[in-house]
C-alpha cells in the first residue's frame, strides 16, 4: 500500500472540489473494495477523501412517489427498508444476494455501484490487464474465462461488473444524482452510468473527475411481481455466474436485466417487449450479440433457463 | 516401549476418561482469542520487525536483473534478502523446489525476496519497489499435454508405482460386464484459515522460530539443513495451529525467510504469507487423470480391476498415489495398478488431507457406481458382494479389522437408502431434482514412532510434554485423556504442553496418524511413570491400581502426589512398532451417503443431507472425532462441487489464488450432517487400540456427491469439480 493523505469532507460540494483539485484523489465510504485494492497496489490513490460524515445516509420519499436513497445508505439498511421491501422487492432481494452480512453492513449504495470487477487477472499485478494497467493487454482473453462477459465485451477487456444491486437498479430505471467539482449537480440514468469496456476499460463510468454520487433515485413504484435470481456455484458469498432481475406485470409485460454477463448490468429495452413471448424470445434479443468463449458459452442457456424459471415462478 | 504383540487388557480399557465425548481442554483459549498463534506472539521476544515476501512473477525461467535500490531507500526498511545475498543455502529433505528462488525460478510465486522493515506497512510498501526483470524459460504447465512424457516413479510413501496380480488384461477382456472410464481431479489448495506464519529470532548462532507447523522435528531438520547449521541450534515452537490439512507438514518459505530476514536485520522478524501468495507459493494437492477398468460377472462379482493414475510435479516431487486404495478395497483375482509421474513447472505438489486416497476414491467410487448401474445392481449391494477380509494382492494378510459391510448396511438403514429410486432423474421436490449417492470410505492406518515425557509433581498434577501438534484436531484433549486414564487422575489434573522441539519427538500431525500414535507414545511414558511411582512408594507396579488420585495395592491407598513428595518424578518413553502393521493390513473404513438437489432449471447443485458411518478402531474422544469427520465431509463437498486451482496454462500459475476465486463451502452449502462410529477396538494398531479417523472422513465423500448428482439428473460428470456448466447441456428441457 502506498502512503496517502486523508481528509474528511465537510459537504458534498467540498468533497467534489477537493477531489478535482488534488492529484490522484479518491473518495472512500465503506472501503470494502477500495482498501483491498490499495493493499495490493491495484489502486494507488495519493489522497483519500472520506465522505462518511456527509449527511447522505437517509432514504427519503420524493415528490412523485419514488425514493431518494442517500449515497451512504448501507446495503443492509437499504435491503431492510420497509418501503423498499414493499415497493421495490427486486432491489431488496438483489442486495441480500450479495456479499456477506458483515460486508453489507459497511458497503454503501454509491460504493456498490462503483465497485470494481472480480476478474482474477485484474487482481494479479504480475499479469497483463488493460483495466489495471492500460495498454498492457488482457490476460483473461484466452485464459480462465468461465466467469467472464459474454456480451458487450471488447478485445481489450472481458470483465464483468460484480454488483447484484446495480442489476436491480437497472431494471428499476434508477437515476444517479451527482455533484460536480464546480458545485453543479446532474442526474444520470443508471443505464448511462456504466460504460462498456471498448478500448478504454479502465474508464468504467461516465462520472467526471471529482464528480461525487450523492443519491440514487428510484422512480415511483411500478408494481408487478419482482424477482431477483442469482445463480452461483456455492449457496452464498459468491459472485453471480448469471443473475436475473425481473419485474413482471399481471398482463405478462415487464422488464428484465441480467447480471454476470457484461461489463455493466445488462438490459436491452427491446428485449423487454418480448416478455409476453417468453424467456427464449427475451434472451434471444438480450444476448443476440453475445460472443461467448468455450469457457463461458454456458451462460447463454443458463440465462435463458434462469429467466424461464423466474417467469414460471417468480417467488421461488 | 516396543509394540510387537496384539494389545491385551490395559489401563486404557477402563474407559473412565478415554472414549467419552470431551470438549477441548484448550477450547476456552480459542473461543476467547487468547490461544497464541504464531504471528501474534508479540510477547515472546522484543523488537520484532516485519517481513513481507515477494513471489516470482513468472512460472519458469530466471531472474535476469534485480534492482533493490528504491526498496532499500524506502521508509523503515532494515534489510532485503534475496538469493544473491542470502549466503549459501541447502535444501530440506522434504522440499523439492528451493524455498528461496533466484536466479533460477522453479514456479510461480516461488519466494524471491523478503523486505524487512520496522512496520508491516513499510515492509509491504517496500516489496512493491523491488524491480525484477525475468527471462521466461521453456515450460510445461499442462498435465494432459505431457502424459506421454510421464515416467514410472520410485516406490514412495504410498507403495510401489505398479502392481500386477493374476492376468488383468485377459480377465477384463472376457468379463461379461465392463467399465472403462477416465476421471480427472483438479489441483486443490489447503486453504486453511491461518496462513503460514513465523517469528524468527537469533541469539548468537542459535535460532528460535515461533511458527505454525504440523511436524516439528521435520521442520527443525530441514531448517537446519537449509541454513547449514547444526539442528541443535534450531528450536521450533508451534503450540497452536489454525489449520494445516497437510499444507504445514513441511518447512516453508515463511520460516526460512523470517530466519534470513532476522539475520540480515539483526532483529527478530515476523512473516505471514500473504493470502494471494499461498496457493502458488506453498504446496497443493496435485491434479490427477485416472483411468479405471473393472470387469465383473453378471452377479456383480469383480473379476478384474485396474486403476492407472497420472499426475505431475516439479522435479524431485512425488506423484499423487491415487491408486493405493484400489489395491485393498475390493476383491477380484486379476488386478493391476499403475502410477505415472510427469515433470511439470507448476508449484510443488504434496500432501493434502488423505493424500492418495482422497483423489483415488473420488474416481474409484464413481466407477463402482457406474458399474452398479451397468449391472442393474444396487451400489450398496455391489460393494458388499465384493468385500474382502484379506489384502487381495496378498491374501495371507488379513485386515486387522474391517467393517466396511457393517458401515454400508448401518448407513443404508439410517439414511433411508431403500427409498432411493435406482432410475435417475425420477424424483422431484418442486424445482429440485433429488438424488441419493453412496460411496465407501477407505484410508490406511499408519503407525510410526512417537515419544512423550510425563511429570508428576507434588500437587498430584501430571504434565505431558511432546512435540506433537494440535492443528485443530483435538490432540491436547486426547493426550490429556490418555494421561488421566493411565495415571488415575481427573482431566483437570493434567497439563499438556505441545509443539516445542525441546520436547520429545512425536509422530506429529499428518496422515491421520496423530491420534493413535501420539497417545500411544503418552501411554508408553505413563507406563514408565507408573513404574517410577511404584518404585518410589515401594510397591509392585504390576499390582498397583492408579485410580481416583491414589495408588492402591491391596488395602493400602497412597495419594499419588505423595510419590512426588521428594521432587517431581519424570518419565520419558516412545512407542515403537514391530511387524503387526506388516502382518496385518491396518485400514479404516466407512460409508458415505449423500442426498442432493439439483435445480431443474439452472443445474445448481445443493447438498441436502449427509451421513457417514465410520469404523476406525477405538474412538478416543467421540466429540473431537465427530468434529474431524464432519469437517472432512465438508471438505469433500468442496472437492465435489467447487474447489479448483485452475491452471493458467500460458502463464503457469493457479489463477484462482485467493479465497474469492478458490471457493470452499460456506455454511449455506452444508445443511445437515450426521455421522456414526461403529464400536470397534483394534488390538493390532497400538495399546490404545485406536486408528486414524480425520482423513477417513473425506475419502469417498466427493464420489457420493457425484453419484447423487447422477441419480438426481442422469448426467454423469467425470471431471471434478461438478459444476452446473458441466450438467446444463444434458439437463431436461425446462417445463
Amino acid at each position: 500500500m502506498r502512503s496517502f493523505s486523508y481528509e474528511r469532507a465537510a459537504s458534498p460540494g467540498a468533497a467534489a472540489a477537493a477531489a478535482a483539485s488534488t492529484a490522484n484523489a479518491k473518495f472512500i465510504a465503506g472501503g470494502t473494495n477500495l482498501l483491498d485494492l490499495m493493499k495490493l497496489e491495484i489502486e494507488t490513490p495519493a489522497h483519500l477523501i472520506d465522505v462518511n460524515d456527509l449527511a447522505l445516509d437517509r432514504i427519503e420519499e420524493t415528490a412523485d412517489g419514488g425514493l431518494r436513497i442517500g449515497a451512504l445508505v448501507r446495503n443492509t439498511e437499504l435491503a431492510a427498508d420497509a418501503r423498499v421491501r414493499r415497493d421495490y422487492g427486486v432491489l431488496s432481494r438483489a442486495l441480500l444476494a450479495g456479499a456477506s452480512g458483515q460486508l453489507r453492513n459497511k458497503a454503501t449504495t454509491a460504493g456498490n455501484l462503483l465497485q470494481r470487477t472480480r476478474c482474477p487477472y485484474f487482481y494479479d499485478t504480475n499479469l497483463p490487464c488493460n483495466k489495471r494497467k492500460p495498454g498492457s493487454g488482457c490476460a483473461a482473453i484466452g485464459g480462465f474465462g468461465r466467469q467472464h462477459a459474454v456480451v458487450g465485451a471488447s478485445e481489450a477487456c472481458i470483465a464483468t461488473h460484480p454488483s447484484d444491486m446495480a442489476v436491480a437498479m437497472r431494471v428499476l430505471d434508477a437515476v444517479v444524482e451527482t455533484v460536480r467539482p464546480d458545485g453543479t449537480t446532474r442526474s444520470i440514468p443508471i443505464a448511462e452510468l456504466h460504460r462498456l469496456p471498448g478500448d478504454s476499460p479502465e474508464i468504467e463510468t461516465v462520472l467526471q473527475p471529482g464528480e461525487l454520487i450523492t443519491a440514487v433515485v428510484l422512480p415511483r413504484p411500478v408494481g408487478g411481481t419482482q424477482a431477483y435470481r442469482k445463480v452461483r456455484d456455492r449457496a452464498s458469498y459468491a459472485f453471480a455466474l448469471v443473475s436475473v432481475a425481473a419485474i413482471v406485470q399481471p398482463d405478462g409485460t415487464g422488464r428484465v436485466a441480467l447480471g454476470g454477463v457484461a461489463h455493466k448490468p445488462w438490459r436491452v429495452e427491446a428485449a423487454d417487449a418480448e416478455l409476453p413471448r417468453g424467456a427464449k424470445a427475451v434472451t434471444a434479443r438480450l444476448l443476440g450479440d453475445a460472443k461467448p468463449t468455450k469457457d463461458n458459452a454456458y451462460k447463454l442457456p443458463l440465462a435463458e433457463r434462469t429467466l424461464a424459471a423466474v417467469l414460471r415462478d417468480p417467488r421461488a | 516401549m516396543r509394540f510387537e504383540h496384539p494389545a491385551t487388557f490395559n489401563p486404557i480399557d477402563q474407559l473412565k476418561v478415554i472414549g467419552h465425548p470431551t470438549s477441548r481442554i484448550e477450547g476456552p483459549l480459542k473461543t476467547t482469542g487468547t490461544a497464541p498463534y504464531a504471528y501474534e506472539r508479540h510477547d515472546v521476544v522484543a523488537n520484532q520487525a516485519y517481513g513481507c515476501v515477494v513471489g516470482s512473477a513468472i512460472g519458469k525461467g530466471r531472474i535476469a536483473a534485480i534492482d533493490l535500490e528504491a526498496a532499500k531507500a524506502a521508509p523503515g526498511v532494515l534489510a532485503i534478502v534475496t538469493a544473491e545475498n542470502a549466503g549459501k543455502l541447502g535444501k530440506g529433505e522434504r522440499n523439492a523446489a528451493p524455498l528461496l528462488g533466484g536466479p533460477e525460478i522453479a514456479h510461480y510465486h516461488q519466494a524471491v525476496a523478503i523486505a524487512v522493515a520496522s512496520t508491516f506497512e513499510q515492509a509491504r510498501a517496500a516489496v512493491q519497489l523491488i524491480r525484477i526483470d525475468y527471462a521466461k524459460g521453456d515450460s510445461k504447465f499442462d498435465l494432459a499435454a505431457v502424459l506421454d512424457t510421464a515416467g514410472t516413479p520410485n516406490p514412495s510413501f504410498g507403495g510401489p508405482a505398479d502392481t500386477d496380480i493374476g492376468d488383468f488384461a485377459t480377465a477384463f477382456a472376457v468379463a461379461p460386464v465392463q467399465l472403462d472410464a477416465t476421471y480427472t481431479t483438479p489441483d486443490q489448495g489447503h486453504a486453511m484459515m491461518e496462513p503460514h506464519a513465523s517469528i524468527a529470532a537469533w541469539d548468537g548462532d542459535k535460532l528460535t522460530v515461533w511458527t505454525s507447523n504440523q511436524m516439528i522435528a521435520w521442520g527443525v531438520e530441514d531448517l537446519a539443513k537449509t541454513l547449514g547449521i547444526p539442528k541443535e541450534n534450531v528450536r521450533l515452537i508451534s503450540p497452536y495451529i489454525g489449520g494445516g490439512f497437510g499444507g504445514k507438514l513441511f518447512l516453508r518459505a515463511d520460516v526460512l525467510l523470517a530466519a534470513l530476514g532476522a539475520r540480515a536485520a539483526g532483529r527478530p522478524v515476523k512473516v505471514a504469507l500473504q493470502r494471494p501468495l499461498m496457493f502458488n507459493n506453498t504446496t497443493h494437492r496435485p491434479a490427477t487423470i485416472q483411468r479405471i477398468r473393472i470387469g465383473a460377472e453378471r452377479d456383480g462379482k469383480i473379476t478384474a480391476i485396474g486403476h492407472e493414475s497420472w499426475s505431475g510435479n516439479v522435479i524431485g516431487g512425488e506423484p499423487e498415489m491415487a491408486v493405493s486404495q484400489t489395491r485393498l478395497l475390493y476383491a477380484g483375482a486379476n488386478r493391476m495398478t499403475a502410477t505415472r509421474l510427469a515433470a511439470l513447472d507448476l508449484p510443488e505438489g504434496n500432501a493434502m488431507r488423505a493424500p492418495g486416497e482422497a483423489s483415488g476414491m473420488m474416481a474409484l467410487e464413481i466407477a463402482v457406481d457406474e458399474l452398479a448401474d451397468k449391472l442393474g445392481i444396487d451400489p450398496v449391494a455391489l460393494r458388499i458382494t465384493n468385500d474382502t477380509q484379506v489384502d487381495p494382492e496378498h491374501p495371507e494378510r488379513h485386515f486387522s479389522q474391517r467393517q466396511l459391510v457393517q458401515c454400508l448396511n448401518e448407513g443404508a438403514a439410517r439414511f433411508g437408502w431403500n427409498k432411493r429410486n435406482p432410475k435417475p432423474g425420477q424424483v422431484r421436490d418442486g424445482r429440485w431434482l433429488i438424488g441419493m449417492g453412496v460411496a465407501a470410505a477407505f484410508r490406511n492406518n499408519l503407525v510410526t514412532k512417537s515419544a512423550a515425557r510425563v511429570r508428576l509433581d507434588q500437587q498430584g498434577r501430571v504434565t505431558v510434554e511432546t512435540d506433537m501438534t494440535d492443528i485443530g484436531t483435538g490432540s491436547y484433549t486426547i493426550i490429556a485423556q490418555t494421561a488421566a486414564e493411565m495415571m488415575g487422575v481427573p482431566l483437570e489434573k493434567v497439563v499438556v504442553r505441545l509443539g516445542d522441539s525441546d520436547f520429545p519427538v512425536s509422530c506429529g500431525s499428518g496422515g491421520q496418524w496423530g491420534g493413535n500414535n501420539s497417545t500411544a507414545g503418552v501411554y508408553a511414558a505413563c507406563v514408565k511413570l507408573r513404574e517410577a511411582i511404584a518404585q518410589k512408594l515401594g510397591i509392585n507396579s504390576e499390582e498397583a491400581v492408579f485410580a481416583d488420585g491414589v495408588v492402591r495395592t491391596g488395602n493400602r491407598n497412597v495419594p499419588l502426589a505423595q510419590a512426588a513428595g521428594g521432587g517431581d518424578l519424570v518419565a520419558e518413553d516412545a512407542i515403537e512398532y514391530g511387524d503387526l502393521a506388516k502382518t496385518y493390513q491396518q485400514s479404516t473404513f466407512g460409508a458415505h451417503f449423500v442426498e442432493v438437489g439439483v435445480d431443474a432449471d439452472t443445474a445448481e447443485i445443493r447438498v441436502r443431507r449427509m451421513l457417514a458411518v465410520c469404523a476406525a478402531g477405538r474412538i478416543l474422544n467421540p466429540k473431537a472425532a465427530r468434529s474431524q469427520v464432519i469437517g472432512a465431509m465438508t471438505m469433500g463437498v468442496g472437492a465435489a462441487l467447487m474447489e479448483d486451482l485452475v491452471v493458467d496454462k500460458r502463464h503457469g500459475l493457479f489463477i484462482t489464488h485467493d479465497l474469492a476465486a478458490y471457493e470452499v463451502p460456506v455454511h449455506a452449502d452444508i445443511p445437515h450432517q450426521d455421522m456414526v462410529f461403529l464400536d470397534e477396538t483394534d488390538p493390532m494398531s497400538s495399546p490404545m487400540k485406536a486408528k486414524g479417523v480425520a482423513e477417513l472422513g473425506i475419502c469417498g465423500v466427493a464420489a457420493a456427491v457425484a453419484n447423487a448428482v447422477y441419480n438426481a439428473t442422469g448426467v454423469r460428470v467425470r471431471e471434478y469439480p461438478i459444476t452446473l456448466d458441466k450438467l446444463l447441456a444434458q439437463m431436461p428441457e425446462p417445463v
